[in-house]
């Protein structure tokens, strides 16, 4: 039963992934990388990693899909001129992409990665094992990415402040629009 | 007989073989592809970084496969990281995207290139 569920969300997830890079439109291809996320959070799943199925639906198919989504209609760049993809790109990219995959699939076939004869017992189930490995072995890891959230946060600030020019603002008195 | 995983889907229930970790790293790697693929092709900023998005995602599956196969925590551990620096860094790359529209008007690629020559 497991397996049957495998192939559906794999391909689900594939597929979905698919409509996101060959959508014209960004707001669809936003709507199909949902669907894509949820698929990889049901192999999450599959693979007894609940918490991190749990955070992949609210941060990556919540808030980050949402930004994208905030963003493209801000934005507002539906439309405007068709370009063309140069046929060496394409070229390019379709036999970058065929490396890769038959690399990794020879790899497999090849036998590399042996299965193993039994399957250990699923470690990321437990969440009170992962709050204590977050607290005490990736510690300091921890406290880096917090940093990093704050830095991250103080420098979307920064960007997407408009800083009004200097004298301008004084020249206009505060009341009329800055000068461009 | 390129996909064996994937061709196998439509045979019978029962005739399908337990899944593992190279099933997982197939899937993986697919996605990968196609994040790939995309960023290579499109030119909308916006879309190159969803399918940026889909190659880290690609990545913390086969870490979380690994993780399972294994009988490790520490590949779970990673992948939350990876999902918490992955959240910043949408944050920070829109605001840029933003910026460049404010600076610029426009998101596609093949017209930024200031920097070009």
């Amino acid at each position: 039963m497991q397996d049957v569920f495998f192939y559906i969300f794999g391909t689900l997830t594939l597929t979905c992934a698919m409509l996101v890079v060959t959508n014209r439109n960004a707001v669809n291809a936003a709507m199909f990388l949902i669907v894509s996320f949820l698929g990889m959070a049901a192999l999450f799943v599959l693979l007894e990693a609940y918490f991190l199925a749990m955070i992949q639906v609210l941060v990556y198919a919540g808030a980050v899909v949402v930004l994208f989504l905030f963003i493209i209609m801000l934005l507002d760049i539906q439309g405007g001129p068709r370009i063309r993809t140069k046929p060496l790109t394409a070229v390019a990219g379709l036999v970058s992409v065929s490396m890769l995959v038959l690399g990794i699939v020879w790899m497999v076939r090849a036998g590399a990665l042996p299965e193993p004869e039994t399957l250990p017992p699923a470690s990321g189930v437990s969440m009170k094992a992962f709050g204590y490995s977050l607290f005490t072995t990736y510690l300091l890891p921890m406290q880096v990415t917090g940093f990093l959230l704050l830095v991250s946060m103080i420098g979307v600030i920064v960007l997407s402040k408009k800083f009004d020019q200097p004298g301008v603002a004084k020249a206009a008195g505060g009341s009329a629009p800055p000068a461009r | 007989m390129i996909f064996p995983a994937l061709l196998e889907l439509p045979s019978v229930v029962a005739a399908i073989p337990a899944v593992g970790v190279n099933h997982y790293l197939i899937v993986s790697a697919l996605l990968f592809a196609i994040g790939f693929f995309g960023v290579l092709l499109r030119k909308n900023t916006l879309v190159i970084y969803m399918s940026l998005e889909l190659m880290l995602n690609a990545a913390t599956l086969a870490a979380v496969a690994f993780s399972r196969f294994n009988g490790m925590m520490d590949g779970n551990i990673l992948v939350f990281f990876i999902i918490t620096v992955a959240a910043a860094e949408v944050a920070v790359g829109l605001a840029i995207i933003v910026a460049l529209f404010r600076k610029r008007h426009t998101v596609q690629v093949e017209e930024l290139g200031t920097l070009k020559n």
